[in-house]
C-alpha cells in the first residue's frame, strides 16, 4: 500500500479540492505561476520534513505536549524555507510576503503530522508528505495557470497573446482567486458524482447475481 | 480525534525537559540558517539599492553615500566629478500598504531626474502600475514641487493613472514631502 499513501494526498484526498484546508494561500497568492510554484514548494518543503521529523519523534515526545512540538518543528521549518527563499529567489520572496511566513499555521501541515505521521513509520509518513504536498502544489499551479493566462495574458512571465490582448485583470485579483476556485471545486465534484453513478449500477447488479 | 498512542501521563519534568530540548535544537537550527544565508540577503539588498541609486541618476560615473538632516542620501557625480544630482530614498503608506519609493532630484534646476518604487504592495492591475511605464516616465524632468493632473493632458506635472488616484497621488506625496523637509539643505549644499 506503499503507492497509495502517496496517490492519496494527491487526488481521492488532495487537501485543497476535497479537504478544503490551506484555501488562505490558495486563494492569496496564485496570481502567478511563478508564485504558485514557489508557495508550493516551500510548502512542499516544510510538509516533508515536519512529517519525517514527527514520526522520528513519536514516541519520544509526551502526548500532553505533542502539538506544541509539532508547531516548533513546523515553524523551524518555515523560518528556515522564509530564509533560502530570501536569499536564493529574492523576487518570488518579496510577491509572497507574509504568506511564507504563514506556512507555520497551515493546517494542513499539522493535520497530516497529527493525523498521520505521528502514528506511522518514518517511510510512510514521507510517502505521505510527498502525496499531500504534491497535491497542494499542484492545485496552486492549476489556479495560478488559469488566472495567470486569463488575468496577465501570459504564462511564467512570457506574454502569450501579443500586444492586442486586453488583461481581463479581474482574475489576478482576490474575487478571480475565488471564482477559479469555485471551478475547480465544481469540476472535481462533478468527476466523483459521475464515478459514483457510474459504480452504481454495476454494483447493484453484482448484488443481484450474488 | 484521539491522540497518538504515546505513553501514559508523563512527568511534568519529562515535559519541560523534551520542550527545552527541541527549543534549544530549532534554535541552533535556525541560527546556523541564518548564518548562512544572511550575507547572502544583505549583498542581494545592497545590490539592490546600487542598481535603483545608479536607475534614478541616470547612471552618473560614480556616486557616494551622504547625510543630511539625519537622512541617508546618494549623491551621483559625472565623469567630470560634477555633481548631478541626489537620490534620496522616501517611503508613505499606500493604498495598501507602505510605499518606498527612490527618486533622483537635481537641486540646480528643481527637477527630477529619474523615480522608481522600491516596495510596494498596491492593487495588481490597478494601483501596481505606479511601478511601471508610462507613470515611471512621467517623472524624468519634472519640476518641482510636483502637481499631479487628470485626463491626460498634456500640461505641466505628473499625469495621474486612471483606476489608481490614491497609489499615483502617494508617490507624488511622498516625493513632494521628503523635498520639502530636504530640499532647502540639498540646495545649500550645492558645491
Amino acid at each position: 500500500m506503499k503507492t497509495d499513501d502517496v496517490v492519496r494526498g494527491i487526488w481521492r484526498e488532495n487537501p485543497v479540492l476535497v479537504q478544503l484546508l490551506g484555501l488562505c494561500p490558495t486563494l492569496a497568492v496564485t496570481n502567478s505561476v511563478a508564485n504558485s510554484l514557489a508557495m508550493g514548494s516551500a510548502t512542499v518543503f516544510v510538509l516533508c520534513g515536519s512529517s519525517v521529523l514527527v514520526s522520528l519523534v513519536r514516541r519520544v515526545v509526551p502526548n500532553a505536549i505533542r502539538i506544541s512540538t509539532f508547531i516548533l518543528i513546523i515553524a523551524t521549518f518555515t523560518s528556515i524555507a522564509d530564509m533560502a527563499l530570501e536569499a536564493i529567489v529574492p523576487t518570488v520572496h518579496k510577491a509572497l510576503g507574509a504568506f511564507i511566513a504563514l506556512i507555520v499555521v497551515n493546517c494542513i501541515i499539522l493535520g497530516r503530522a497529527e493525523a498521520f505521521a505521528s502514528r506511522n513509520t518514518t517511510f510512510r509518513s514521507l510517502m505521505d508528505a510527498v502525496g499531500s504536498g504534491f497535491g497542494f502544489l499542484i492545485t496552486l499551479l492549476m489556479m495560478g495557470t488559469v488566472r495567470e493566462v486569463l488575468g496577465s495574458g501570459s504564462f511564467l512571465g512570457l506574454p502569450l497573446f501579443g500586444k492586442s490582448y486586453e488583461p481581463w485583470v479581474f482574475m489576478i485579483l482576490p474575487p478571480g482567486g475565488f471564482l477559479t476556485l469555485g471551478l475547480l471545486l465544481l469540476g472535481k465534484s462533478w468527476w466523483h458524482a459521475r464515478q459514483a453513478r457510474a459504480a452504481a449500477p454495476a454494483d447493484a447488479a453484482s448484488r443481484e447475481a450474488a | 480525534m484521539t491522540g497518538p498512542p504515546a505513553p501514559p501521563a508523563s512527568s511534568p519534568v519529562r515535559l519541560v525537559a523534551t520542550l527545552s530540548g527541541a527549543g534549544a535544537l530549532a534554535g541552533f537550527l535556525l541560527v546556523l540558517v541564518f548564518q548562512a544565508t544572511q550575507p547572502t540577503i544583505a549583498a542581494h539588498k545592497e545590490e539592490m539599492l546600487r542598481r535603483a541609486v545608479r536607475e534614478v541618476l541616470k547612471e552618473p560615473a560614480r556616486f557616494e553615500e551622504i547625510e543630511v538632516k539625519g537622512e541617508r542620501v546618494y549623491a551621483g557625480y559625472d565623469a567630470a566629478g560634477r555633481r548631478v544630482g541626489y537620490a534620496i530614498v522616501a517611503a508613505a503608506p499606500g493604498f495598501q500598504d507602505t510605499v518606498r519609493v527612490i527618486f533622483g532630484y537635481d537641486p540646480a534646476t528643481r527637477t527630477l531626474i529619474g523615480m522608481k518604487v522600491l516596495e510596494s504592495k498596491e492593487t495588481p492591475g490597478l494601483g501596481d502600475k505606479i511601478e511601471k511605464e508610462p507613470f515611471v516616465s512621467e517623472f524624468t524632468g519634472a519640476t518641482t514641487p510636483l502637481a499631479g493632473i487628470k485626463g491626460g493632458g498634456a500640461g505641466e506635472g505628473v499625469d495621474m493613472i486612471t483606476g489608481a488616484t490614491i497609489s499615483s497621488r502617494t508617490v507624488i506625496g511622498i516625493i513632494n514631502r521628503a523635498l520639502d523637509r530636504l530640499g532647502p539643505a540639498l540646495a545649500e549644499a550645492r558645491e
